[in-house]
C-alpha cells in the first residue's frame, strides 16, 4: 500500500471524528504554541537587551574616579587617549539644567562632553552639527537639544541658531539631536549636551569624575581595558581611586541570563509537547482497541503486519502533525497578540519553529510506535471475532 | 477431463488447549476441492466449521497435516506470506458482513486492491465493475448503515470478488438474513458459480447447503461427503 494512501486513510480516520482528533492534538499545540510564544518573547527581549546596551556605545569602556583629592584633568584624559587600543575619550560632567525659550520651561538631564562624544555614545545630528573641539577650547555657550526637548521648546520651529537659556545663561543651539527612543530605563530624547569645559564653569568644578574611552576594536577591548588601568594606577597610585567597567560585561551577563531563561521556559514547554504525546498514545490506544474489528476485517482481505502497523503510525503522525501546525499557527498569533498588548520585540526564529514541528512529529513518531505495534500484531482471528 | 485441485487438504489436525483438556476441531480432516465448485460444509455449533474455514482461509495454521493450495504448500507458511495469499486466492464472505462502517460501499470494494497497489484509478474500475455484477452498482456512495442486510452482502460479496481470486469463502453468508433475503444472497452465490468462481460456503442450515453442488458434513473435527442420495434427500426435505 502507498504512503499516500496511507495519508488519505489517516485523514479521513481523523475527520471522522474530529472532536476527538482535536482533544488528542490538544497536549501537541499547548506545547508547540507555548515552545514558540516563550522563546520568541525571551529572544526578543535578549534582544532588545543587546539593542539597547549597544545604543549606549560601541566598544565602550566607563571609567568612574572617586578619588577627588588628587585632581584628574583634562590632560590625564587626553594621556588616556594616547594609550594604544584607545580610539576616543570623552569625559563626562552631567546634572540637570533649566531651560528656558520664551514662556516655555523645561527641566532636563545635561550632558557636559566633547566633540568625541557623538562617536562614543553612537549619537546622531538630525538638524545642525555636534560639539566641536573650538566649542571645547573657548568655552562656548552653545547646547545640543535632545529631540524630545527641542520640540518642547520649539515645537515645530527650527531650534538651530536659536537662543535658549540654560540656568539663566544664553545659549545658543548649535544642533538637534535624532530620535533614539527610550533605553534602559533613561529617555536619551528628553537631555542638552553643551561642551565639558562650559559645563565645568556651569557646576563651579575643575574636577573629572567620570570618562568613556572607546577602544578601537571588540577583540583588542579586554588588553586596552588592562592598560588604561595601568595608566591609572602610575595616576593614583592605588587601585581603589578608580574603576573600569567594560560594557561588553554587561551585555553578555544579561544575555547569559536571558539565553538562562528562553531555556528554561523552552525547555518547560517541551516537556507539555512530551506529555501532549502521551495523550497521543492514550488515545492510539483506546483506538486500537475500538477498532480491533476493524484491524481483523483489514487482515482478513490481506493487510500485512506492516500495513496494520503503517496505517496507525501514520494516523500518529498525521495528528500529530496536524497539532504542530495548529500549535505553529497559534504560537505566531499568541506571541502577535502579547507583542501588540505589551509593545515588546519578539524574535520569531524559524529554527525553533521548525524545530518545535519537527519535534511534535518525532514525538507522533515514537508515541504512535507502541499502539501501531499493538494494533498490528493483532490475530486476525480474534480480532474479527471482536465485537 | 481431469480438472485441477484448487484446494487439497491431507489429515488436518487442529486442537485447542483449554485448561486441562484438549479439544480436537479437526480431527484428520481432509478434503479436495476442484475449480469451479460450490461445495457446502454443513454441521451443528461446535463441530469445528469456523476452525477449518480459518484454516481454508489461511487465518490460521493447521498443528499438522497438509494443505496444498493453488500449487502452493501453505501449511507451514509465515504470517506475512499468509497474508499475500489471502490477499490474492481468498474472498472472504462473512456472516455478519463485516464492511468498514466509516467507508462507502466502493471504497469498501477496494479495499483489497489497496493492499495488493492497484493503482487509485484502476481500483475504483475494478470495484464498481465488481458492485456491478452482484447488482448493487447504484448504492456505491453509500455508508454501510444506509444499506439493507442483504444490500450490504452484496457489496461484501463484492469485495470478495473484486481481486478475482480462485476462491470465494463463505462462513453463514445468509445467517443474520432473514429467508427471502437469504435466498437472493443464494441466488448471487449461483450465479457466480455458474460464471466459474469456486465457491466452499459454510452453514449449519441444509435449506441453504442443497444449493451447493457437492456437499460435505463435518461432525467433531471430522469431514465425510454426503452422497448423492442424501444430498437428494435433503434437497426434498
Ligand atoms: N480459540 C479457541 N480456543 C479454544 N477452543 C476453541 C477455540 N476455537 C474453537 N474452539 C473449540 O473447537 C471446537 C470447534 O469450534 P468451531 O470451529 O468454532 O465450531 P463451529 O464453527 O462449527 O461452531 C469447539 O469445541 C470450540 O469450543
Ligand atoms: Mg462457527
Amino acid at each position: 500500500m502507498s504512503i499516500f494512501t496511507s495519508i488519505k486513510m489517516a485523514m479521513r480516520n481523523i475527520k471522522g471524528n474530529k472532536m476527538r482528533a482535536l482533544l488528542t492534538m490538544l497536549g501537541i499545540i499547548i506545547g508547540v504554541s507555548s515552545v514558540i510564544t516563550l522563546v520568541s518573547i525571551g529572544q526578543g527581549s535578549s534582544q532588545s537587551v543587546s539593542e539597547s546596551i549597544n545604543d549606549l556605545g560601541t566598544n565602550l569602556l566607563t571609567v568612574n574616579i572617586s578619588n577627588t583629592d588628587i585632581p584628574f584633568t583634562l590632560d590625564d584624559v587626553d594621556k588616556v587617549k594616547e594609550i594604544d587600543g584607545v580610539k576616543n575619550v570623552s569625559p563626562v560632567l552631567s546634572g540637570r539644567v533649566t531651560l528656558k525659550n520664551g514662556k516655555t520651561t523645561s527641566t532636563v538631564s545635561f550632558t557636559g562632553s566633547n566633540a568625541s562624544y557623538e562617536d562614543v555614545r553612537n549619537l546622531s545630528i538630525s538638524n545642525g552639527r555636534f560639539i566641536t573641539d573650538i566649542d571645547m577650547d573657548y568655552r562656548q555657550k552653545v547646547v545640543v537639544l535632545g529631540s524630545d526637548t527641542a520640540t518642547t521648546l520649539f515645537g515645530r520651529e527650527n531650534p538651530v541658531d536659536q537662543k535658549v537659556l540654560v540656568n539663566g545663561e544664553s545659549y545658543r543651539v548649535v544642533g538637534v539631536l535624532a530620535s533614539k527612543g527610550g533605553s534602559m530605563g533613561q529617555n536619551s530624547d528628553d537631555t542638552v549636551i553643551i561642551p565639558f569645559s562650559t559645563a565645568q564653569r556651569l557646576l563651579g568644578t575643575t574636577h573629572i569624575t567620570q570618562f568613556y574611552a572607546q577602544a578601537d576594536s571588540q577583540d583588542t577591548i579586554n588588553r586596552t581595558m588592562l592598560m588604561i588601568e595601568r595608566n591609572l594606577y602610575e595616576v593614583f597610585g592605588d587601585a581603589d581611586s578608580y574603576s573600569v567597567a567594560n560594557q561588553q560585561d554587561v551585555m553578555d551577563t544579561m544575555s547569559s541570563v536571558n539565553d538562562t531563561m528562553t531555556m528554561l521556559l523552552g525547555g518547560i514547554a517541551s516537556i507539555s509537547l512530551l506529555v501532549g504525546g502521551i495523550g497521543i498514545m492514550n488515545i492510539m490506544f483506546v483506538s486500537v482497541t475500538e477498532r480491533t474489528k476493524e484491524i481483523g476485517i483489514r487482515k482478513s482481505i490481506g493487510a500485512k503486519r506492516k500495513d496494520i502497523l503503517l496505517q496507525f503510525l501514520i494516523e500518529a503522525i498525521v495528528l500529530s502533525a496536524l497539532g504542530g501546525i495548529i500549535g505553529v499557527g497559534l504560537g505566531l498569533l499568541a506571541t502577535k497578540i502579547y507583542t501588540l498588548a505589551t509593545g515588546s520585540v519578539a524574535a520569531y526564529s524559524l529554527s525553533v519553529i521548525l524545530a518545535s514541528f519537527l519535534f511534535s512529529l518525532a514525538v507522533g513518531v515514537i508515541f504512535g510506535v507502541f499502539p501501531a505495534n499493538k494494533a498490528s500484531k493483532l490475530n486476525p482471528i480474534q480480532a474479527l471475532r471482536f465485537e | 477431463m481431469m480438472v485441477e485441485a484448487i484446494i487439497h487438504m491431507r489429515d488436518l489436525i487442529k486442537q485447542y488447549q483449554m485448561g486441562d483438556t484438549t479439544v480436537t476441531a479437526l480431527d484428520h480432516a481432509s478434503i479436495t476441492v476442484k475449480k469451479g465448485d460450490f461445495v457446502s460444509i454443513v454441521g451443528p455449533s461446535g463441530s469445528g466449521k469456523s476452525t477449518l474455514m480459518n484454516i481454508i482461509g489461511c487465518l490460521d495454521h493447521p498443528d499438522s497435516g497438509e494443505y496444498i493450495l493453488e500449487g502452493q504448500t501453505v501449511d507451514k507458511m509465515k504470517d506475512y506470506q499468509l497474508a499475500t495469499i489471502r490477499n490474492e486466492n481468498i474472498g472472504f464472505i462473512f456472516q455478519n458482513f463485516n464492511l468498514l462502517s466509516r467507508l462507502t460501499a466502493v471504497e469498501n470494494v477496494e479495499l483489497p486492491l489497496i493492499y495488493r497497489g492497484t493503482k487509485a484509478k484502476e481500483r475504483r474500475e475494478m470495484a464498481m465493475e465488481s458492485l456491478k455484477k452482484v447488482g448493487i452498482a447504484d448504492r456505491a456512495g453509500h455508508l454501510p448503515h444506509q444499506l439493507s442486510g442483504g444490500q450490504q452482502q452484496r457489496v461484501a460479496i463484492a469485495r470478495a470478488l473484486v481481486g478475482e481470486p480462485p476462491i470465494l469463502l463463505a462462513d453463514e453468508p445468509t445467517g443474520a438474513l432473514d429467508s427471502q433475503t437469504s435466498k437472493e444472497i443464494m441466488e448471487v452465490l449461483s450465479q457466480l458459480n455458474q460464471q466459474g468462481h469456486t465457491i466452499i460456503l459454510i452453514t449449519h442450515d441444509p435449506e441453504v447447503a442443497k444449493m451447493g453442488k457437492r456437499m460435505v458434513r463435518i461432525s467433531d473435527g471430522k469431514l465425510s461427503e454426503v452422497g448423492m442420495n442424501e444430498h437428494e434427500y435433503l434437497h426434498i426435505h
